[in-house]
């Protein structure tokens, strides 16, 4: 009886081993989404991902710059969207069924806030531990460098890391008439 | 077990600064009426602050109380007459027991300005032969007690303390008790530990122990037994006097007390029994000295760190009742909407109509119940103004009834906090510029006695206050001369006098003529006039010369909820705050012109009111073919007038206003956004930026051209 009891037990105890060294393994380095931003890959840490919505026209802000396409409602609160084609100057920014907006958070300041994000579409989501992630080659990219990371392979094809702080940077949007109102 | 007290530290400050409000409310209460119930009340806050101070150990505030509570104690008994040389003492003591506990709550040491009014007091209460002619020269008290501290009379009391066991389960703690009666003068104490059973039997919950304490104090019998009294009955007592004697204290006294203490093990204790023993030692020292008033400091003190505190609201248990039976409907409408839903069939359709208008129906009470948990009476922000008038009065000679109407009027916290300033300013200028001296009133054929009412009630969507005087009112010549002096006008200009008037809240503009401590400066109205301007609500003045002047305050009840005005302008809809809105005009049926750098105005009598066409201010994308169609919308913010060109308009409905600037930045023109009936996401003009961006454009367009 305590040895069948026993024997359980040391199988439980083995199983629950097991699933450790899974989950170690999977925890090597980080996990990205990737997605489709007019032919080409980029990535973003998945953890400053909050969520992906579909496509839907926001409301439009006053003098917005092009990529600005202005505030939807986020179950209650206002968040801006940013068209990233017209960011990195992609010469079509179509809005078809696949074309999603990523809700990522990003600390601005003290405060974290949220931006859409308007993409052509998911892809994937991966691992990739740190040290495989490479330096931006100087040449190539027409992305602004300030909104790139690095470059990663993924199964034989290259993905940019997009540098969020700077991306998502409200000090770098450049938007006429803003910030003087409550002076 | 030790128990971490400073998790209760913010209740305590909340409590104790409510407790000090409603003192100075009742003190100022008790010089119109000197009825007892106002003294027990002030009693009360004082008990409650002291024995919170003692137990937190803020031993300072503790011992200041105590010597307060112990002159409201005589008056209590009527053994003291209510003299307003003692109200203004214990007004001086909220005063500056409010500092103690702002420091406190800082984390700050506590100065010791408090000690003058500590020996202050202990002078009063030494005086126990004090009639009730002397108090009311304080020149004489000083004398008085100036001589009878010499040989000062002490009693020596022996008492016996045998609590019963179960003392220390009632939640009294000796050691506290024997704090207390160090504070009132030396103490020793001598423990008997007679009783204590062996190690094996002692039931470390009870108490054993029994104290023989030997005390000399200025004070009475009854004030010695006061600190029993909430043991009294658990414990044999005995307190006996040995009489008076003459001692003049010295170290062996200041020995005895640490001998005493030490015995207790308690180092903290010994502390603080010094501590205070020194404080008396103070008294004896300068016994001399005078009441002087204690210095502004507190109050700066507190201005300063209110930002550092978090907010929090008290809300009456009654409407979060309300909130509950309303969630509890809702969840009953939500059931039978699920039930009806799972097997529906196209005759239950009136069941489903029904069911959803009850649900509508629940969500806007609900609504509307959420939002008035914010709400507070008015009374919060009034309460401090008749200790105001009452100081500022007697600072400027002049007799001025305060009367309050509507104190019981609601409006939210953040409109409230933000209030406060600008209706103390303009209560003081009703006192310092309304209100003429007694001389030029009787002159007038006046009464002596000038009145100030403040009035609050609701109006629509608004809560109305009115800041009333009857003194000599504005005098529209003055304000226009001093307004030509100024350059703000040409001479010659006919302009109404109403209009003259409100020009006293432009910047830089006081017509006292002297320059006085309490306004004049001509800051302050201005500044009023922009607060209440950014809370969304506006002032208006209107005075009749010799007769008095009204101020008349218009505030949003909350800052969260808005009236409306959808408009459309190509395919965007846009809310205009329904308040700015003057007129609305056909396109067709106006005139209009262009002026100075090519901008379109509308000529409306006199003025000129410039055009803004919002697609191209704020450059929409749209196929509009021709210009001539829609309508303007006058709109009027901090005076100035534009004519917005929009396409349509809508409907009119409150809207929740939501900030931009969570997740974006503050865009001009733009006060924030709003969230539609569909679920669609409409912006929120904000009048005074888009006239001022539309003024700025112009004088930019100027400069180019030249």
């Amino acid at each position: 009886m305590t040895a069948d009891i026993q024997d359980i037990l040391n199988e439980q105890s083995e199983n629950l081993a097991a699933l450790n060294r899974d989950i170690a393994e999977e925890d090597k380095g980080s996990q990205f989404l990737s997605f489709d931003i007019g032919g080409e890959e980029f990535a973003v840490n998945i953890l400053s991902v909050q969520e992906i919505r579909g496509w839907e026209h926001p409301t439009f802000l006053p003098n917005s710059p092009v990529y600005i396409k202005g505030v939807l409602n986020l179950r209650g609160t206002i968040v801006p969207v940013m068209d990233l084609r017209n960011r990195f100057r992609f010469k079509r920014a179509d809005y078809l069924d696949t074309t999603v907006i990523i809700i990522l958070k990003h600390k601005n300041g003290e405060k974290e806030r949220l931006m859409g994000c308007v993409v052509d579409g998911v892809s994937d989501v991966f691992n990739m531990e740190d040290s495989d992630i490479g330096e931006v080659p100087s040449y190539g990219s027409g992305v602004d460098s300030r909104f790139t990371a690095g470059v990663m392979t993924v199964s034989d094809h290259a993905v940019t890391l997009l540098e969020l702080s700077n991306l998502l940077n409200l000090d770098l949007i450049d938007h006429p008439y803003t910030g003087v109102a409550n002076v | 077990m030790e128990i971490d007290l400073s998790q209760f530290h913010a209740v305590f400050f909340e409590e104790s600064f409510e407790g000090l409000d409603v003192m100075e409310q009742e003190l100022l209460n008790l010089e119109e009426d000197t009825d007892l119930e106002n003294v027990n009340t002030i009693f009360r806050a004082a008990h409650s602050i002291k024995g919170g101070s003692a137990t937190f150990s803020f031993g300072q505030v503790a011992e200041f109380t105590h010597v307060m509570e112990t002159l409201l104690d005589e008056m209590r008994d009527g053994k003291r007459a209510i003299s307003r040389e003692i109200i203004d003492l214990l007004l001086k003591s909220v005063d500056c027991l409010r500092g103690m506990l702002n420091k406190l709550q800082d984390g700050d040491e506590v100065s010791n300005d408090y000690v003058e009014l500590v020996n202050y007091f202990n002078q009063l209460l030494n005086n126990n032969s004090v009639s009730t002619e002397q108090v009311d020269s304080s020149d004489a008290r000083g004398g008085n007690s100036g001589s009878s501290f010499q040989g000062e009379s002490l009693n020596r009391f022996s008492i016996l303390f045998a609590p019963e066991n179960y003392i220390l389960q009632t939640g009294n703690e000796p050691i506290r008790m024997f704090k207390e009666l160090s504070s009132l003068g030396s103490l020793q104490v001598e423990t008997d530990l007679s009783k204590v059973p062996s190690f094996a039997d002692l039931d470390p919950e009870l108490c054993f122990i029994s104290w023989q304490l030997k005390l000399d104090t200025g004070m009475d019998q009854l004030a010695v037994k006061e600190v029993f009294e909430w043991v009294e009955d658990d414990c044999k007592l005995e307190i006996t006097s040995f009489g008076e004697e003459n001692i003049e204290p010295d170290d062996t006294v200041d020995q005895g007390v640490e001998q005493g203490v030490e015995k207790i093990e308690n180092p903290q204790v010994e502390n603080t029994a010094a501590e205070s023993f020194s404080t008396g030692d103070n008294t004896l020292v300068e016994p001399q000295k005078k009441l002087v008033p204690i210095k502004k400091e507190p109050a700066k003190v507190a201005a300063a760190k209110k930002s550092t505190t978090t907010a929090s609201i008290r809300v009456g248990i009654d409407k979060v009742d309300t909130l509950i039976d309303l969630v509890g409907e809702l969840v009953i409408t939500q059931s039978m909407l699920g039930e009806l839903g799972d097997n529906f069939e196209m005759s239950k359709v009136e069941q489903l109509i029904n069911g959803l208008r009850e649900l509508e129906a629940n969500t806007r009470e609900l609504q509307e119940s959420v939002m008035r948990i914010r709400m507070l009476p008015i009374g919060f922000v009034f309460n401090r103004l008749p200790r105001m008038v009452r100081d500022l009065s007697a600072q400027l000679g002049k007799k001025i009834d305060l009367n309050i109407i509507g104190e019981d009027t609601e409006l939210d916290k953040t409109v409230m906090e933000q209030i406060g300033d600008p209706l103390t300013h303009l209560v003081r200028n009703a006192l310092d510029h309304g209100v003429e001296s007694i001389e030029k009133r009787l002159a007038a054929g006046k009464s002596e006695t000038g009145n100030v009412t403040l009035t609050a009630f609701h109006q629509g969507g608004n809560i109305i206050i009115e800041i009333k005087d009857d003194g000599a009112g504005i005098d529209p010549q003055i304000i226009y001369n001093k307004a030509v002096e100024k350059g703000m006008i040409e001479d010659g200009i006919d302009i109404p006098s109403e209009q003259i008037i409100s020009m006293i809240m432009e910047p830089g503009f006081s017509t006292a003529e002297v320059v006085s401590d309490v306004s004049g400066r001509g800051v302050g109205m201005d500044v009023v006039k922009r607060n209440i301007n950014n809370l969304g609500g506006s002032v208006d003045i209107s005075s009749v010369l010799g007769e008095g002047t009204t101020f008349t305050i218009r505030l949003p009840l909350t800052l969260a909820i808005l009236d409306g005005q959808l408009v459309r302008s190509a395919n965007e809809i846009y809310v205009i705050p329904l308040a700015s809105i003057v007129e609305s005009i056909p396109l067709t049926s106006i005139q209009v012109t262009r002026i100075a750098g090519d901008m379109p105005v509308y000529k409306n009598d006199n003025e000129y009111i410039p055009i803004v066409d919002l697609c191209d201010e704020f450059e929409i994308m749209h196929d509009r073919q021709t210009s001539n169609e829609g309508l303007v919308a006058i709109v009027e913010g901090e005076n100035r007038k534009i004519a917005i060109k929009i396409d349509e308009l809508l409907g009119q409905q409150q809207v929740v206003i939501k900030s931009l600037e969570s997740h974006y930045k503050s865009l001009q023109g733009v006060s924030g956004a709003t969230i539609l009936g569909d679920g669609r996401v409409s912006l929120i003009l904000d009048i005074v930026g888009l006239s001022k961006r539309s003024v700025e454009r112009v004088s930019q367009k100027k400069n180019k051209v030249a």
